[in-house]
């Protein structure tokens, strides 16, 4: 009952700037190539996500996944995935030893400081120079923008596990490898976690520059090509699509965060 | 007497502390038989923690030598099995692996683990928060579950710095009533730090009595009221004014110093 009224509580703002949006197209007010209504929007948005072509033969199931959507979002989030997987699976181990070693740290450190600051998109002109087009400078790109995040978290990880742990595991005679997967990885999973969580954040932004620029699917690559064809119709659908995946990302994430942090003590829930 | 269990040799701590050499120890000698029950009492900053600290392995005297069981101490390890005052449990792991943990690093295999760790839940009542994450336990069961840790291990020694510091008196008498039986059930050597001087009269055989800095040995008595000790006995409170007035020297010695140093800086 009491979710429910939250829930339509939550409801009330995006519900009146809808409305608000549509009295302004529907009274003339803006020109509806720069704003289409709400109802075009969503006329275009069943459009783009429903097969091209009718349905003639083969399988049902094919066909009903045929849609343009479909294929992006599809084409997008494997290059989230892939891109992501090959960030913070480099950035993770990196950390980790970085973290652990001061040797391994300073080898490591000015190279990771001068790189960090440069944002994955100042890398699209070489990534094209070096990749060409389609998913592998997306992906390279991608990887790149997941990287750093997890890597700085990692590293604060490793190093900030309360010395307290460390002493109580010594005690018990831990040593070596058993410390470092049972202590101080388990210790430093908070941080990697939010490290991870940025990490996606940022492969998901990057996704969409770099699909706008190099790719020729996907959902950066569409709202793009529609706005070479005055489409704002499609332009909307497609931000909204994008909308909604981020947000279905960031709620997996957090239900990953909550079971793989179900011992931590900020999470009471 | 019984045989020597600990014994400490002629030792000093010293470390700076914002320029300043500080003596935490000086020439410190203790012997501690097998069995004993020896707390170390005294006001904060006396040293009787980083004694305590050294005979764990955890930081290594400046000079002197500490030996468990007849071997120098060198590193820490699991038969000087210590309880920390913060607990110190790993908290993502649950009550049962926190208590396993120790078995686990000795290569033990899982059903003989089990079954320890089952024996270990029933002797500290700990039955019902196997499964639990030491997050949802309240201080009395967090500590709990640390002694049950060490004892995992069949430490022969126990080391415990201010463990019931952080608990409520009435958790505070129960955990040390526990403890009591524990100790003679399983005749461990205990060196326990307090600065609770009905604590320590209350479980000891033996109370030392130590100073504020330079860390040395005031006093060194054998406690011989017997069990079960009544705090509100006579005799109880005779012992507990003596040593009253030996520590709140300490006291005093510590507060006109933390003055002198807030007034130099």
């Amino acid at each position: 009952m009491k979710r429910w009224r939250e829930l339509g509580a939550g409801l009330i703002v995006p519900v009146l700037v809808v409305l608000a949006w549509h009295l302004a197209t529907a009274g003339g007010w803006v020109d509806p190539h720069k704003l289409p209504s709400p109802e075009a929007v969503v006329k275009r948005w069943v459009e783009y996500l429903l097969p091209l072509q009718p349905y003639e033969s083969g399988s049902k199931l094919t066909w009903a996944f045929s849609g343009e959507l479909i294929g992006d979002t599809i084409g997008s989030m494997y290059r989230v995935l892939a891109g992501f997987a090959i960030g913070a699976g480099l950035a993770l181990p990196l950390g980790l030893g970085m973290g652990a070693s001061p040797r391994v740290y300073a080898l490591f450190n000015s190279l990771v400081q001068i790189l960090r600051p440069i944002p994955p998109i100042a890398f699209i002109p070489l990534s094209m120079l070096w990749f060409g087009l389609g998913n592998a400078p997306a992906i390279f790109l991608i990887a790149l923008g997941a990287f750093f995040p997890v890597l700085v978290n990692t590293i604060a990880g490793v190093r900030q596990v309360d010395g307290i742990y460390l002493r109580a595991a010594r005690n018990l005679g831990a040593r070596g490898s058993t410390m470092f997967l049972r202590v101080i990885l388990p210790a430093a999973v908070p941080y990697i976690l939010s490290g991870v969580r940025i990490g996606i954040g940022t492969a998901f932004i990057v996704v969409i520059v770099a699909e706008m620029v190099a790719v020729n699917n996907g959902l950066g690559f569409r709202i793009s090509e529609a706005r070479e064809y005055f489409w704002s119709d499609k332009v909307i659908a497609g931000m909204i699509t994008i909308g909604v995946i981020g947000l279905a990302i960031d709620a997996g994430m957090n239900r990953l965060n909550n079971h793989l942090l179900r011992w931590h003590r900020g999470l009471e829930h | 007497m019984a045989q020597a269990h600990i014994v400490i040799e002629h030792v000093s701590k010293v470390f700076s502390s914002g320029g300043r050499e500080v003596v935490a120890l000086q020439d410190i000698d203790l012997v501690i038989p097998r069995g004993q029950f020896t707390c170390l009492l005294g006001p904060s900053g006396c040293g009787k923690s980083t004694l305590l600290n050294a005979v764990a392995g955890f930081a290594p005297p400046t000079s002197g030598i500490i030996r468990a069981d007849g071997k120098p101490v060198v590193e820490p390890g699991p038969e000087r099995g210590m309880v920390f005052q913060e607990y110190a449990l790993f908290p993502w792991m649950t009550v049962a692996d926190n208590i396993g943990f120790g078995l686990e690093i000795k290569g033990m295999p899982n059903a003989q683990i089990a079954q320890r760790v089952d024996d270990l839940l029933a002797m500290l009542s700990l039955g019902d928060f196997r499964q639990r994450y030491p997050k949802d336990l309240s201080g009395g069961m967090r500590q709990r579950v640390a002694i049950a840790r060490v004892l995992a291990l069949d430490s022969p020694i126990m080391l415990m710095d201010e463990p019931f510091g952080a608990l409520d008196a009435l958790t505070r008498r129960n955990l040390q009533d526990e403890l009591l039986r524990i100790w003679q059930q399983l005749h461990k050597t205990i060196l326990f730090v307090t600065h609770s001087i009905e604590e320590a009269i209350y479980l000891a055989d033996r109370i030392v009595v130590m100073t504020y800095r330079p860390g040395i040995v005031k006093r060194d008595l054998l406690v011989e009221l017997p069990r079960e000790r009544d705090p509100s006995s006579p005799e109880f409170n005779a012992l507990k004014r003596e040593l009253g007035a030996l520590v709140m020297e300490e006291q005093q010695r510590h507060h006109s110093e933390e003055l002198r140093m807030a007034a130099v800086d």
